[in-house]
């Protein structure tokens, strides 16, 4: 008799989704899903809004990174008032950029310590009730506190750069609405002690450490677990750094092998499609050239280590050389590698928040630029969950008559289809009893990718585990409730 | 006592009145708050907000329109009356569509921060999502007709050169609404826009280009909320009248 296992929802990520796994009489797992099950419809609501409001409105997508979807709509709009985004002044641009830096570092400490930790620090079969923030706050208390004081400290940076913590106002078309204070810079840099940059920077160098030394621990299953080749995009600088806010596109095969090089943000649609399941909310992006089977790819911490040449900050660069030295300059498929590089970044927004608080231009000069105004414009940003864009039309009464999201987690949809089918494989194949531990496994595996659901169906909330369990006539034999 | 000024009591406190003057008008001179919404400067008051009501002998009134006479006696602070003026702000949120998190005016916005005041957290009364249409086929204006709170600031405040009209009001009822008078030719103007961006209490005239360009902190209620330059100035204007101390 076959079976059908819903995971309903899965926990510990941003936003609604479930998996479905169905078995065959012998138990063997025959097909193994992430459906996202949630639909919001901004793309349509921003329709005859003025483009100016869809940098504040647009944002409202998400909680955890409004951040790169307000500057990636800014970005988009730069455009359609004729100045592009890397032609904005320096002040705007370190202002945007220290935003953006901001929000990286606190996304990413709340995606490796509140949500992917419990995981890594007591296993994936340790009791749910345990495996949590709270279980991490009582046994690890000293990294429960820099984990929240690293959030914090990224979250005042968005504050002192965009109004609020979230969901401020802080980047308009053509470039900012504010220098930073004195007052904030000395809280940032000297106020405190044992609170600044540099303390960020060490902490940041700790948290690599962290994981380099669990993985010497645990390399097998952190090398093994949903390891799989794929193709890679990101923005890359000029001179192929990692550039987090602006850049041109890149991607790569499994091989490391470049497929397409510095294309332009406005060129996007002639090197992307999304195609679209009856299944799932969510889209599936793919690269033309290779065409929808094979041309799908991932973004995202592991796939920007993997197409960027070089890091731009010391610290973080030397990290990098160790990390592509482990695989010997061959592109990382392993989806927990995926922590490695997360943590690296964050070290890199450690160093450039702390350098470019230093800048004078923070402070004083120019704020905004005027060109000319065009009906069109994209906005291509790396999120921290990877590579998001932007695209409006607007129209000669400065209304958005078109607008197209393509969601860092959208990217990853097969990438991630892949590791739920890989996990369930491993982990849930041929087994009688389905343990809580065993659908923890599958539930690691996307988490490792950091998924925002509610960004990719352009929703929110968490529910407890839910497990349903089906025969083939579709009755329900048996249901687990965790979490 | 001087010629033309009576005594007046606002809730407990005594207060001195010129002859003529409104209630608002004359709460405001002692640093006595009465929310307003429709009432502007110098504008004659019109009293479609309600959003002043106080209770004189018994009896709900506007104070905009009504006039203090001596020994008056002005319920402006009870909880009664803080209740109908929570309830009226309510029933402007819900009859219109107002997503204050995206609009150019929030921290700016008097409905806004009155719902502050008032303590607003969740209308009790149910949203009528009516299906209102913005109108941006201005150079310089936009027309947001689901913020519209018919307050009538723009019709009065916001003329041509030659005194004629550049707002008005077409159709009754639920269907009432703005409209700008396109045969004149200040309608097109940058400046017509600016003016009507600033007298219009909420909003639903904005200027074109510009929106947010004021930082979060630095806007007009994230400074000062609503009410609190007209009550801060007691201790500069060396102390009340309240005759209970």
């Amino acid at each position: 008799m076959g079976r059908k296992i819903t995971i309903d929802p899965v926990t510990r990520v941003e936003g609604h989704g479930k998996v479905t796994i169905h078995l065959d009489e012998n138990n063997k797992v025959t097909q193994a899903r992430l459906h996202i099950v949630e639909f919001r419809g901004f793309e349509k609501f921003i329709q005859g809004r003025p483009y100016w409001e869809a940098i504040v409105l647009v944002q409202r997508l998400c909680g955890i990174c409004p951040v790169s979807h307000h500057l990636c709509a800014a970005k988009a709009m730069d455009r359609v008032i004729g100045v592009p985004s890397y032609e904005l002044t320096e002040t705007a641009d370190l202002m945007r950029r220290l935003m953006h830096y901001g929000q990286f570092f606190q996304s990413h400490v709340l995606h490796f310590f509140h949500l992917s930790s419990p995981d890594l620090l007591f296993g994936v079969n340790d009791d749910p009730v345990h495996r949590n923030i709270i279980g991490v706050i009582q046994d690890y208390p000293e990294i429960a506190t820099k984990a929240v004081m690293m959030r914090k400290f990224g979250q005042e940076i968005i504050q002192a750069t965009a109004g609020k913590k979230i969901h401020g106002t802080g980047a308009i078309p053509g470039g900012i609405n504010k220098h930073l204070s004195e007052k904030e810079k000395n809280h940032f840099l000297t106020d405190s002690k044992t609170y600044n940059a540099d303390i960020m920077v060490e902490w940041a160098q700790e948290a690599v450490e962290l994981f380099k030394d669990y993985h010497r621990k645990n390399k097998d299953w952190i090398d093994g677990f949903a390891c799989f080749d794929s193709n890679y995009l990101s923005l890359v600088r000029k001179d192929g750094a990692l550039d987090l806010y602006d850049g041109g596109l890149r991607a790569i095969d499994s091989d490391g092998n470049k497929i397409f090089d510095h294309v332009s943000d406005q060129e996007y649609h002639k090197y992307i499609t999304e195609n679209v399941r009856s299944w799932s909310y969510m889209k599936f992006p793919y690269l033309n050239v290779l065409g929808a089977e094979k041309g799908w790819y991932r973004v995202g911490p592991l796939a920007r280590l993997n197409t960027c040449d070089f890091i731009p900050s010391p610290l973080a660069q030397k990290e990098f050389e160790i990390y592509r030295a482990y695989t010997k300059g061959k592109p990382h498929g392993h989806s927990m590698h995926m922590h490695w590089a997360r943590l690296i970044e964050v070290l890199h927004a450690a160093e450039v928040i702390r350098d470019i608080l230093h800048e004078p231009n923070l402070y004083a000069g120019e704020l905004l630029k005027t060109g000319t105004r065009t009906g069109e414009g994209v906005g291509i940003i790396e999120a921290p969950r990877g590579t998001l864009f932007h695209h409006y039309r607007v129209n000669e009464q400065d209304l958005v008559t078109e607008c197209n999201l393509i969601v860092s987690t959208t990217s990853n949809n097969e990438a991630m289809n892949l590791a739920v089918r890989q996990v369930a494989e491993s982990a849930i194949s041929g087994q009688a009893q389905i343990q809580e531990g065993m659908l923890n496994q599958v539930e690691v595996a996307i988490r490792a990718y950091d998924p925002c659901l509610s960004c990719a169906t352009h929703a929110l909330g968490q529910m407890p585990l839910r497990i349903d369990v089906y025969n083939h006539k579709e009755q329900l034999v048996d249901q687990v409730v965790s979490g | 006592m001087e010629q033309g000024t009576i005594k007046i009591t606002i809730d407990d406190k005594e207060i001195w009145a010129k002859d003529g003057q409104s209630v608002v008008e004359a709460a405001r001179e002692n640093h006595i708050f009465i929310p307003t919404l429709c009432d502007y400067k110098s504008l004659k008051p019109a009293g479609t907000c309600r959003l002043c009501t106080v209770k004189i002998g018994g009896r709900f009134v506007s104070a905009c329109t009504t006039t203090v006479s001596n020994g008056m006696k002005v319920e402006n602070e009870s909880s009664e009356i803080k209740d109908i003026r929570k309830s009226l702000i309510e029933m402007l949120f819900v009859e219109g569509n107002h997503m204050c998190p995206s609009c150019e005016k929030s921290g700016n916005c008097d409905l806004q921060a009155l719902a502050y005041r008032y303590q607003m957290t969740a209308p009790r009364f149910p949203f009528s999502f009516t299906n209102r249409r913005l109108d941006a086929s201005l150079p310089h204006l936009i027309l947001e007709h689901n913020r519209c709170i018919q307050c009538l600031r723009c019709v009065r405040g916001v003329r041509a050169k030659d005194g004629r009209d550049l707002f008005g009001f077409v159709d009754r009822g639920a269907k009432i609404h703005i409209t700008v008078d396109k045969t004149v030719e200040e309608a097109f103007s940058e400046k017509t826009a600016a003016a009507a961006m600033a007298i219009c209490p909420v909003g639903a005239l904005i200027q074109k280009g510009g929106a947010y360009q004021t930082p979060i902190g630095d806007r007009k209620y994230d400074l000062h909320p609503i009410g609190s330059e007209i009550e801060s100035n007691i201790e500069q204007s060396g102390g009340s009248h309240d005759t209970k101390s």
